[in-house]
């Protein structure tokens, strides 16, 4: 799946200040390390003080705080404050007949979205950071899944 | 993106108070004997509000009454009483796969969470597994069982390389 820009940025600029909770960075220095737009993350950070997720510093030496509990928060909390990943509603076609086929897609469809939702539910702002730390994929495998695999 | 934000806004301040730790005695973990059965059955119906005496004693009799290298059944007791519980064993060769160690229960109770039982448990029973000579550890959780799931992702485990499937046998 492909998350959209606004919440990309988000998930950067939380883990981003989760990482450190009692540093402040504005904007600006989030998103040069990102290679973001200044602009669009500072709409992102009011949405997020909206949310409780950071505060902002006013002032001088001013930014932006993470302001929540890492143990806690799941990836879902922050991507549900800016897109919809629950189970494709997509209405049926009207006429009946065309209905079978949509209704078995969207019997596929669901599967995917259950464990996309299963997915961001469970993993803490606090796992995303020790995943982070451990960088399991630098030693990943990439070899080709084998095509015939024999049943026990 | 208005409402969305308000729901979120309540879930994230359900969210931000973190729990007091506490400071009494730390629980031993050591393997499970028949007398833990009863402590650990109680155990699970607290959690699960589900009394299962006979799976209970099956397991204890599979994973815990002969122990070896590869079935493990580890208890977290304090003062005689049975806080967390993890079972294990060593499974080899399932669906193509090399020898794994395989948790199919843990359990820690409610007023012990969020302490670190639950990740000695664990950690304890991958060291078991590496002295078995496995070099990954497995698990299957419900989608919607969100504790157990986020507990077994904050010790490390991603998506394996298997998909389960079922269908109705009608």
């Amino acid at each position: 799946m492909r998350f959209q820009k606004a919440t990309a940025i988000a998930l950067y600029a939380v883990l981003e200040l989760a990482a450190d909770p009692e540093r402040q960075l504005t904007a600006v220095e989030i998103a040069e390390k990102y290679g973001i737009s200044a602009h669009h993350l500072a709409k992102v950070l009011r949405d997020l003080g909206r949310g409780g997720l950071v505060d902002a510093v006013r002032g001088v030496g001013g930014g932006y705080r993470f302001a929540g509990n890492a143990k806690r928060l799941t990836l879902m909390d922050v991507v549900s404050l800016f897109e919809d990943v629950t189970a494709d509603t997509d209405e049926l076609p009207p006429q009946a007949a065309g209905q079978e086929i949509a209704q078995a897609l969207r019997f596929v469809l669901t599967e995917l979205d259950r464990q996309t939702v299963a997915t961001l539910r469970s993993i803490t702002l606090s796992t995303m950071l020790k995943l982070v730390a451990r960088r399991p994929w630098a030693g990943a495998e990439t070899k080709p899944p084998r095509r015939r695999v024999r049943q026990a | 993106m208005a409402n969305r934000l308000a729901a979120g806004v309540d879930r994230v301040r359900r969210t931000t108070q973190a729990p007091r730790p506490r400071r009494d005695q730390a629980p031993g973990i050591r393997p499970a004997t028949e007398t833990d059965v009863p402590g650990v059955i109680a155990l699970d119906q607290d959690v699960t509000g589900l009394l299962k005496r006979d799976y209970w004693h099956d397991m204890f009799e599979r994973y815990g009454a002969h122990p070896d290298a590869t079935r493990i059944f580890l208890v977290a007791e304090n003062a005689g009483r049975i806080d967390g519980f993890i079972v294990g064993e060593v499974r080899a060769w399932e669906f193509g796969s090399t020898p794994s160690g395989w948790v199919f229960a843990v359990q820690v109770r409610p007023g012990r969470r969020v302490q670190g039982l639950g990740s000695r448990l664990f950690e304890t029973v991958c060291d078991r597994f590496r002295a078995a000579g496995v070099d990954r550890v497995r698990t299957m959780v419900a989608p919607e069982n969100t504790v157990i799931h986020s507990f077994f992702r904050s010790q490390g485990m991603m998506a394996g390389p298997f998909i389960e499937l079922e269908m109705r046998l009608d």
